[in-house]
């Protein structure tokens, strides 16, 4: 049986690759939204932050650490996913006039 | 039952995750991507707080309004010159969070073997991203000096400091309850953070951008490690390979490698390189002229640079784009990869101001097609436009790739003056018979290239 930290591994290499991967393909128009969305996917440390805040016996001190950690991750997620929905909005095919809502 | 409930959800959010980037491949289908990574977090969110761990949810609850109240504003008002600042603001944030939840679990657990391995990177990369990021939003804002900064031994200073760090790391792998290191540990690391960037100056700021994204998310994917949770160990992959991928498009751009910029002090050692050189004329030309040019002309390409974007004249831009296109001139934008201040930055700043992004093209796309064009028109560019980098060997450009603004029949570049641009380095493209200096204020140089050519259009 694999332990826990091989599963980990595995899962690292195949998910660093697919990321390379798909990365690669996306057109260098959007690296600037791309890069605001990957920061809002890495607000995923929530997930970490949310277990400490609310764990049974926690200690004021990593309470008050998770808090700080979860205030600042859905800060990133929320910023982060509005920001780069407001950019990918203003990339237009058409010629301005008329409005079309932002759907290419 | 629940606890495996959770498991499927992740799951399913990873997968969300990794069509959300499979999305971004093209404008058309990227804001569906936006909403898969929205639904993947949202998924995430939930599950985590179904699981059985969680018994507490007061803070949690106060701390995702507090952060969506935050968020919202930094999202809607932020003006997309300054979405740099944000980018770095934001990558200090996730770091942050990253080093905290390690800390904490290192008070609480104090775990051994791999796990605080996982623990080790985290907050070390986390602590330093945290700075870093920090110290990256201050030069963007400009709060700090842009220029690098360098002293003496500083290569040596730094790496004996991450050194240092990484002496303690290890120590603290092998003794796990050797508690006082701790401290010291994330002083030294939050310290090596600020020094890291010390160096850096404002045209290296694109790379170490991406290179911090990267960090974030590699601090990310340790977490995963430390808590024993794959869901963060794939998100961090994926924004870990994403900043990576970023960092390397923007080296190639300026033909430089990793270790170049992150300890070679750009700017520093170039001032010399502009001195030598005799009296060379350079030709001059009117808003009048230059419109008539412009009108007579059937193919213009122009090249932006965050020299626009400074002068705020993207809009104006935009109207010249208009009425050239009304009077039958195609017109098409040369986007260099490091114009701007982060990867991709110029895009977003055209596109705010309407210009249709199927006229933008990637240096590669372009540069052949420069030839068959009869103005090119430089506005707030100088360094990407730099003919030397393909033939002067003893230009510290020589090797980057350039848009080849020169094969066009005419030049224009509309500058303030004749100082060299940020790297110091003459630009031998200026003393081209060719080339036309249209001296001014970017702005109110192409509101001038309107008004003559509206007054043309009416006089026809």
């Amino acid at each position: 049986m694999l332990t826990d930290l091989e599963v980990g591994l595995y899962i690292l290499m195949l998910a660093t690759f697919l990321g390379l991967e798909v990365i690669r393909r996306v057109s260098p128009l959007l690296h600037t939204p791309l890069m605001s969305l990957t920061n809002a996917i890495s607000a995923i440390a929530v997930v970490g932050s949310i277990l400490i805040t609310g764990a049974a016996h926690a200690s004021t001190f990593s309470r008050t650490l998770g808090f700080i950690a979860v205030t600042a991750s859905t800060t990133n997620l929320v910023s982060g996913f509005l920001i780069t929905d407001r950019m990918l909005k203003m990339f237009k095919t058409r010629k301005p006039g008329g409005s079309n809502g932002g759907h290419p | 039952m629940t606890d495996s409930a959770v498991q499927y959800i992740y799951i399913l959010a990873a997968a969300l995750f990794v069509f959300s980037l499979k999305w971004m491949r093209s404008p058309a289908t990227a804001r569906r991507g936006v909403f898969a990574g929205e639904i993947g977090m949202l998924l995430a969110i939930v599950g985590t707080l179904m699981r059985h761990e969680v018994v507490d949810y007061r803070l949690i609850a106060a701390a995702l309004v507090i952060g969506t109240i935050a968020g919202v504003p930094l999202a809607y008002l932020m003006p997309m010159t300054a979405v740099p600042q944000r980018t770095a603001l934001s990558h200090a944030f996730g770091a942050l969070a990253a080093a905290l939840v390690g800390t904490a679990e290192y008070y609480r657990a104090t775990p051994h073997g791999a796990v605080m391995v996982a623990l080790v990177f985290e907050t070390l990369l986390g602590f330093l991203t945290f700075t870093g990021s920090m110290m990256a939003f201050g030069k963007l804002q400009e709060i700090l000096p842009t220029r690098p900064i360098t002293y003496r031994n500083q290569n040596v200073i730094n790496l004996s400091l991450l050194g240092l760090a990484l002496s303690l790391g290890v120590w603290l792998i092998l003794q796990p309850e050797q508690t006082w290191l701790f401290p010291i540990f994330v002083a030294l690391s939050l310290t090596f953070g600020v020094l890291l960037i010390v160096p850096i100056g404002g045209a290296d700021m694109p790379t170490v951008i991406a290179l911090l994204n990267s960090y974030a998310g590699l601090s990310a994917a340790a977490m995963g490690f430390a808590l024993g949770n794959r869901l963060l160990i794939i998100a961090g992959a994926l924004d870990g390979s994403s900043g990576f991928i970023l960092s390397v498009v923007m080296c190639r751009a300026m033909n430089r490698s990793f270790t170049n910029v992150l300890f070679g002090a750009f700017g520093q050692v170039q001032t010399k390189a502009g001195g030598a050189h005799e009296e060379r004329t350079v030709h001059s030309a009117t808003p009048e002229e230059a419109a008539q040019i412009l009108d007579a002309a059937r193919l213009v390409i122009v090249v932006p640079g965050y020299g626009l974007a400074v002068a705020q004249a993207q809009h104006k831009l935009r109207e010249l784009y208009d009425t050239l296109t009304r009077r039958g001139v195609e017109v098409k934008f040369a986007i260099h990869p490091v114009a701007g201040r982060m990867p991709g930055h110029m895009n977003v700043l055209l596109a705010e101001a309407d210009i249709p992004y199927d006229h933008l093209f990637e240096m590669d796309d372009i540069n052949s097609e420069f030839a068959q064009a009869d103005v090119a028109l430089v506005i707030g560019a100088n360094d990407v436009t730099n003919p030397a980098a393909r033939t002067d060997k003893s230009s510290p450009i020589y090797g980057m790739p350039i848009l080849d603004v020169d094969k066009a029949r005419t030049v224009m570049v509309v500058k303030r003056s004749m100082n060299p641009g940020f790297a110091g380095i003459d630009n031998p493209l200026y003393y081209m018979d060719k080339t036309l200096m249209l001296f001014g204020d970017a702005k109110a140089f192409v509101t001038d290239l309107v008004k003559e050519l509206a007054e043309a259009a009416k006089a026809a």
